[in-house]
């Protein structure tokens, strides 16, 4: 039972709008993963589609199943927030671990670590 | 009430969550409820002090900004990526941030601030010395990053947290 | 009107799936191994927003709720994966 038949002009704009934005900014963001040259300019492309990617179409499909199902349709929201809260978690952990590899490989290009004051290397067993 | 409700910001959303997964009734008010209060005091016995906010005015200013703040950074990439970095003209670079913000959730929050903004990426914080190792997309003026950060978001964390 | 909608669908079908293709040529060509885990996230998050969108159009809202497994299974799959490359080992 396809509830969006019978969505109305006046909602259907805002909806398509929104799906075709959020697709395009994550086609944008998956291009910019394979097409930039080094990890650090990659780790910024996905982040085009977890942020307004991600928000645009969910908003498009709370919006039209708010007018399908008669009520105000929150499955979104909570998705939303789950995404907004663990996409830094993935980026800093791998961030962390791609200098992490690259300090311990001495490749250059890469910051040195933060002097420490505590004797105990960590990570001296290589990945 | 402290007691049972160790985590109340965290029990509410927990409550809000279950309501919005289900269609509201009174049933599962009463289960969502029951799962919070348990989630809560559970949560107690791994970290036990609440996040406490000071000032819920400099919170959702924050709120307000940051979303701004995604909306035009997003196009800013977006048109980067479409241009092929202006040309070739782009140049990404590390930068370090000494912080002086100190409260864990308050740098969790600066976290997802920095992460969901495309364009900078939160690489290493070190927490002895308290400098913060950003990555950003299309660097042009070092110093400039650094005060964005500092008066942007870390002047209103630190009102909200202290 | 409805046309419209169809054709915001279809659009947004197709593009979401190319996401997917190129976020998994990353995964193919690596050429490092932060490389392929910050592809499989972007593909996890792609296929999810592709799982919405095709819930549109079936009308059913049960691929919602995959959709979410998806979004929680991805974020704990790459962390694990990301913690195995800071460390070595998954757990401490």
């Amino acid at each position: 039972m396809s509830g969006l038949e019978g969505l109305p002009p006046w909602l259907i704009l805002p909806v398509a709008g929104f799906l075709v934005l959020g697709s395009t900014l994550t086609l944008l963001g998956a291009f910019g993963l394979l097409h930039l040259k080094s990890f650090y300019d990659r780790i910024h492309a996905p982040t085009l589609g977890t942020s307004w990617g991600t928000a645009a179409i969910l908003l498009a499909s709370a919006l039209s199943w708010s007018w399908a199902e008669d009520r105000v349709f929150l499955h979104e929201l909570v998705i939303g927030i789950c995404v907004m809260a663990t996409t830094p978690v993935t980026l800093m952990v791998l961030g962390r671990a791609a200098l992490h590899r690259d300090r311990t490989e001495g490749r250059g290009d890469v910051p040195p670590a933060p002097p420490r004051t505590e004797p105990a290397p960590e990570g001296a067993d290589k990945a | 009430m402290m007691r049972l409700l160790p985590h109340p910001l965290l029990s509410a959303a927990l409550v809000l969550m279950w309501l919005m997964l289900t269609r509201f009734s009174l049933g599962h008010l009463v289960l969502g409820s029951a799962i919070a209060v348990i989630a809560g005091l559970a949560l107690a016995r791994i970290e036990p002090p609440a996040p406490r906010i000071r000032s819920w005015p400099a919170l959702i200013r924050l709120f307000g900004i940051v979303t701004l703040d995604i909306l035009r950074s997003n196009w800013a990439v977006a048109r980067l990526m479409l241009t092929n970095g202006r040309h070739g003209a782009r140049r990404s670079a590390f930068v370090d941030i000494p912080l002086r913000l100190q409260n864990p959730v308050g740098l969790a929050l600066l976290a997802v601030i920095v992460t969901a903004t495309p364009g900078t990426a939160w690489l290493e914080y070190d927490q002895e010395s308290g400098v913060l190792l950003l990555h950003v997309f299309d660097m042009i003026d070092e110093d400039g990053w650094r005060a964005l950060i500092r008066d942007r978001y870390e002047a209103l964390l630190l009102e909200v947290f202290a | 009107m409805t046309t419209l909608l169809w054709v915001a669908l279809t659009y947004a079908q197709i593009t979401l799936a190319l996401a997917a293709c190129l976020a998994a040529a990353r995964i193919l060509i690596g050429p490092r191994a932060q490389d392929r885990v910050l592809g499989l996230d972007a593909l996890y998050i792609v296929i999810m927003l592709l799982f919405i969108v095709t819930g549109m159009r079936l009308g059913t809202p049960f691929l919602f709720e995959a959709a979410l497994i998806i979004a929680v299974a991805g974020f704990v799959s790459t962390v694990t994966l990301g913690k195995f490359l800071l460390r070595g080992e998954v757990i401490e």
